[in-house]
């Protein structure tokens, strides 16, 4: 059975999915239930005083049957990252996190791209306060080989901007950090549809995290479905070893017996 | 006195422990994490831990994202 292992645990599910964006709790639930995600990434906030009684996301996805990887997502400083995730920890009781500490956007032209001085910061106070740092960076081989060396538990590069669905813009530099790092490196960010999952576990990616290429799918607990089957198949072809790829044509029949020959 | 409690004014009777305040508050006990004055109280400290005036309160909770 094909497993991979993060901070000493081990997870069937190579799909991670995140908890944001979707019409409602009944949907969240129905989608991450069809993605056969183990592990979901969950935001900290302020309680709100005022709506009291609502739902909460542990009672629609209890912790008891997935991983919640508290994210850092609106933390643009490595201390406001720390500050969220020592909250999260005390949370949840768990020491598994994911760092993302981006750049504050200076114009309208959004890349919610890392900020990778702060995440580098952030990584380094964390891994020394205990965490177990899975770290969303960009599609750089530099930034990943030296958040491996700070002892980041998974490297998570960008295919895309977060939420764009443009899907792996770099598959170079994706296998380039894929071939260097001996921690887990899954892509994170830029999923549109399920070619995308497919390709970056092709790539050799030990998983794939998406939001919103399933929350705004038109049907989400299909597209999480189609998501499920899309990193399984391309997990499959990368261990089965793809063909090498050609320029001219071979012919699948053979080429002798034919009743037209003499 | 008051606390800031979330960024907003709060007003309390008297001194009261975190652990009342979130009583009062009506939270689920399992589901909120607290910093006061920036540093984190452990929920086996929320008991003796006692709020003072213009102490600042956060608490927090999971909530979807990605």
């Amino acid at each position: 059975m094909d497993y991979f292992k993060v901070a000493g645990k081990t997870f069937h599910s190579r799909l991670l999915v995140g908890t944001g964006k979707y019409k409602n709790m009944a949907e969240t639930k129905a989608a991450i239930e069809a993605s056969g995600a183990e592990i979901v990434t969950v935001a900290i906030r302020r309680i709100d005083l005022a709506q009291k009684g609502e739902g909460s996301l542990q009672d629609v996805l209890p912790p008891s049957k997935y991983t919640y990887l508290p994210n850092t997502a609106g933390c643009y400083t490595a201390e406001e990252a720390v500050r969220t995730l020592r909250l999260a920890r005390e949370l949840g009781g768990w020491n598994l996190v994911k760092l993302e500490v981006l750049a504050k956007e200076m114009s309208a032209y959004k890349t919610l791209y890392p900020d990778v001085v702060e995440t580098l910061e952030a990584a380094r106070i964390l891994v020394k306060d205990g965490f177990d740092v899975m770290a969303y960076t960009n599609d750089d081989p530099i930034t990943a080989r030296k958040l491996e060396e700070i002892g980041c538990v998974a490297i998570m590069p960008l295919g895309a901007p977060i939420g764009s669905g443009l899907g792996i813009q770099n598959p170079l530099n994706i296998r380039m950090i894929v071939e260097q790092c001996k921690v887990p490196v899954l892509v994170d960010a830029g999923v549109g549809t399920a070619s995308d999952a497919t390709l970056a576990m092709e790539l050799g990616c030990c998983g794939v995290l998406m939001n919103t290429a399933l929350a705004e799918a038109q049907n989400p607990v299909l597209m999480a479905e189609a998501m499920k089957h899309a990193v399984i198949a391309g997990r499959q072809a990368f261990l089965a070893g793809r063909m090498q790829a050609k320029n001219y044509a071979d012919a699948s029949s053979p080429q002798t017996g034919l009743i037209h020959k003499a | 006195m008051h606390i800031k409690l979330n960024g907003k004014a709060h007003a309390l009777e008297g001194q009261i422990s975190v652990a009342a305040l979130v009583e009062t508050l009506g939270l689920n006990v399992t589901q909120v994490a607290i910093e006061r004055n920036r540093d984190i109280v452990p929920r086996s400290r929320w008991g003796e831990v006692m709020l003072d005036d213009a102490d600042e309160i956060e608490i927090v909770k999971f909530i979807g994202g990605g």
